[in-house]
């Protein structure tokens, strides 16, 4: 789950890592005023002049697609934020649909003297959290890491002990941080930044840039947090971050329903029971020159309201020319997803080809539930067969349109 | 042959008295697993009752207890996300040399220090988490796969995903080369085992002639895989990765299984595996018959 730059903050302030002072302008209404008022109560605590009107969206690159505007004084913030709001933002995570912008957040000035990746994630491999950094802040780190792996410096924290001071100073040396006032900085940070990543249950905990200003103080001039949505029975406060338009309607609609939903670009829906099949049969479909429209995992023990559930999402896109259930009942029954197929064909009058393959658990009831409910259902016996038919049926279903 | 998991197996079921627990505890023993108790805290002195009617097993508070009384030496977990952890660690302070665990949506962080207990002794294996189990086909089943799409034969099965083990295990039985033993290691970002580990057993394992891999997008661990393949594995391997079609960014269903700043992508997988001489699966229908190719048959 993500939660937006100053919602990040706030959860830094509270470990005690530093930030810009900085102010959430949250609805349109008078978005221009609400930011000038911003800036100026900034410019009187700091006395800088300068303040970052910041588009905030749940997607990195807002920087170079223009959502973070560096002006001077209140009647330049006010035009910034006009501008800002309700724009649509097309950055490299964003997609080509990009995403609108519909919060603000104007935040103090600094000078800085230089800018640093830092990030906490958890290295699958080594089996600990890693807290990995770059003195090239500010941009892709990503590129970094391929052409520049030397700039990259990691340490990977054991959970039963914790970062330790020869970690920080490791990373400090590797940065070249200066002077005491900086190391001091850069330990405090880090080592809150540490303890943040496990308390929040993050996956990724991550500033780009960390500045060092000129008066040697370490800030997170940004702030990115993507929390481990396993550890939500334990943060009730997660309810509150999250920013329903930052996730597209169908999606959050299947995930109330338990259902694990991805929209795609293609025109084949796919309803699956697990998540390994789910995306192997995506991949089939496409083996067989189709294009899926959806990852749809309905999970291990999903009743016929589910199944129903899902077919009216997958139904929701306007692309989709056929659908394909595949379903290897393990603790599900293959009799109870025909059932709910049944079901689900008849009250929502389907009008594109289906292809349902069934395996597993009670599949001879299942495939006689489907022959004998007299709807135009294409049976098939494997996963290929069942892709290969339903890429057949959709194009020529597609041809006739 | 097998790994793991044979007709000697003692088996305890923690969390046996939940809805998930009781249900395949029952499908456990009714396929023929040695199931010797089950603990609930706070349930010890009741008799679980199989919900087929076909048996019982005592009712313990503690897994030390357990231990004592029946002597087992595996345990599967159906303790919900919450609590998991601390099952786990249960499980491994009682010395239990196999620990499964089916619990899906545990949080990493429990796992990180579950992972760290589990690095610090040698006594326990844990599978998992969120993972279907281990089974032994004929002998005994410990998890939530159905049982009988399983045939007792010569091909190992170890896969990330539960129901993609199904696909590669319906194939194998409908080929007549049927399983030894077929694992399910779970796709979270931590697990208990993984790849090489199981690769590392099978090697061992006489009766395995051959051996089903099953990756997905996400992590490594298919690549380390592939690399201790080209070293060390002399059996024939098929192999399939799923999500070739998946977007980058986008978390497919399992923690684990996202490609993101183009790392874990299945293409790399498929190109490490091959590079190791596994013979990949064009689509996952294929899989028993690359393995029935590779075996000569």
């Amino acid at each position: 789950m993500n939660i937006h730059e100053y919602q990040a903050k706030e959860i830094f302030r509270r470990h005690g890592i530093p930030t810009p002072q900085g102010i959430p302008v949250l609805d349109k209404d008078g978005v221009g005023a609400k930011a000038a008022e911003a800036a100026k109560k900034l410019i009187d605590e700091t006395g800088n002049q300068v303040v970052v009107v910041k588009a905030q969206i749940h997607a990195g690159g807002r920087g170079k697609a223009g959502g973070v505007k560096v002006v001077k004084g209140p009647d330049a913030a006010k035009a910034a934020a006009e501008e800002l709001m309700g724009k649509t933002l097309v950055t490299p995570q964003t997609g080509a649909e990009g995403k609108l912008v519909q919060r603000l957040y104007v935040e103090q000035g600094l000078d800085i003297a230089r800018e640093i990746y830092l990030a906490v994630t958890i290295d699958r491999e080594k089996k600990k959290p890693v807290i990995m950094c770059s003195s090239e802040g500010g941009v892709e780190i990503e590129e970094v890491a391929e052409k520049h792996p030397e700039k990259i410096f990691k340490v990977w924290v054991d959970p039963a002990v914790g970062l330790m001071p020869y970690q920080v100073r490791q990373l400090a040396f590797g940065l070249g941080l200066e002077g005491k006032e900086q190391m001091k900085g850069f330990s405090k940070l880090l080592t809150n930044l540490s303890k943040l990543f496990i308390a929040e249950d993050c996956s990724i905990a991550e500033i780009n840039p960390l500045v060092v200003t000129k008066d040697d103080q370490v800030v997170a001039l940004d702030a990115k947090i993507n929390f481990d949505s396993n550890g939500a029975f334990r943060h009730k406060e997660w309810a509150e971050l999250e920013d329903a338009s930052e996730t597209a309607a169908t999606e959050r609609e299947a995930g109330e329903a338990g259902l694990s939903f991805i929209q795609l670009d293609g025109n084949i829906g796919c309803l699956v029971n697990g998540a390994g099949l789910a995306m192997s049969t995506m991949d089939t479909i496409q083996h067989f020159g189709g294009q899926p429209a959806n990852f749809l995992d309905v999970g291990g023990g999903a009743t016929q309201e589910a199944v129903t559930k899902a077919f009216t999402i997958i139904l929701q896109s306007k692309e989709v020319q056929g659908i394909f259930v595949n379903i290897f009942g393990g603790i599900m029954k293959c009799d109870i997803i025909a059932n709910g197929v049944v079901e689900a064909t008849k009250k929502l009058g389907l009008e594109v080809p289906l292809v349902v393959r069934l395996a597993g658990t009670n599949v001879e009831k299942g495939k006689e539930i489907l022959a004998n409910s007299g709807l135009d259902i294409t049976p098939a016996d494997t996963m290929a067969e069942g892709a290969k038919k339903i890429v057949e049926l959709a194009a020529a279903r597609a041809a006739k349109a | 042959m097998s790994i793991l998991v044979d007709k000697n197996t003692k088996l305890i079921v923690q969390g046996i008295t939940g809805s998930a627990g009781t249900f395949h505890a029952g499908q456990c023993q009714d396929y023929g697993t040695q199931l010797v108790a089950g603990v609930t805290p706070g349930r010890g002195g009741q008799t679980w009752q199989n919900p087929s009617g076909k048996g019982s097993a005592p009712v313990y508070d503690t897994v030390r207890e357990a231990k004592e009384k029946t002597d087992c030496n595996a345990s599967v977990i159906f303790v919900p996300p919450p609590f998991a952890a601390d099952a786990i660690l249960e499980a491994i302070d009682a010395e239990i040399e196999l620990v499964v665990v089916i619990t899906e949506g545990i949080p990493v962080v429990d796992m990180l220090k579950v992972r760290r207990v589990l690095d610090s002794q040698s006594v326990t294996r844990v599978i998992g988490p969120n993972c279907p189990g281990v089974i032994t086909p004929d002998e005994c089943k410990i998890g939530i796969m159905p049982g009988h799409i399983h045939q007792k034969g010569n091909v190992g099965v170890v896969s990330k995903s539960g129901t993609l083990t199904y696909e590669a295990v319906g194939q194998l039985t409908a080929l007549g080369l049927g399983q030894t033993t077929a694992v399910g290691i779970g796709g979270d970002p931590i697990n208990g085992t993984g790849f090489i580990e199981m690769l590392e057993m099978f090697q061992a394992d006489d009766a395995t002639e051959g051996v089903i891999l099953i990756g997905e997008i996400g992590g490594a661990a298919e690549e380390e895989a592939a690399a201790w393949i080209k070293d060390n594995f002399t059996k024939p391997v098929a192999g399939f990765i799923a999500g070739r079609t998946a977007p980058p960014g986008k978390r497919m269903g399992h923690a684990g299984a996202i490609v993101s700043g183009g790392k874990g992508t299945a293409a790399a997988k498929i190109e490490a595996l091959e590079d190791a001489g596994v013979k990949v699966a064009p689509t996952p229908s294929d899989m028993g018959t690359t393995m029935k190719s590779l075996l000569g048959g």
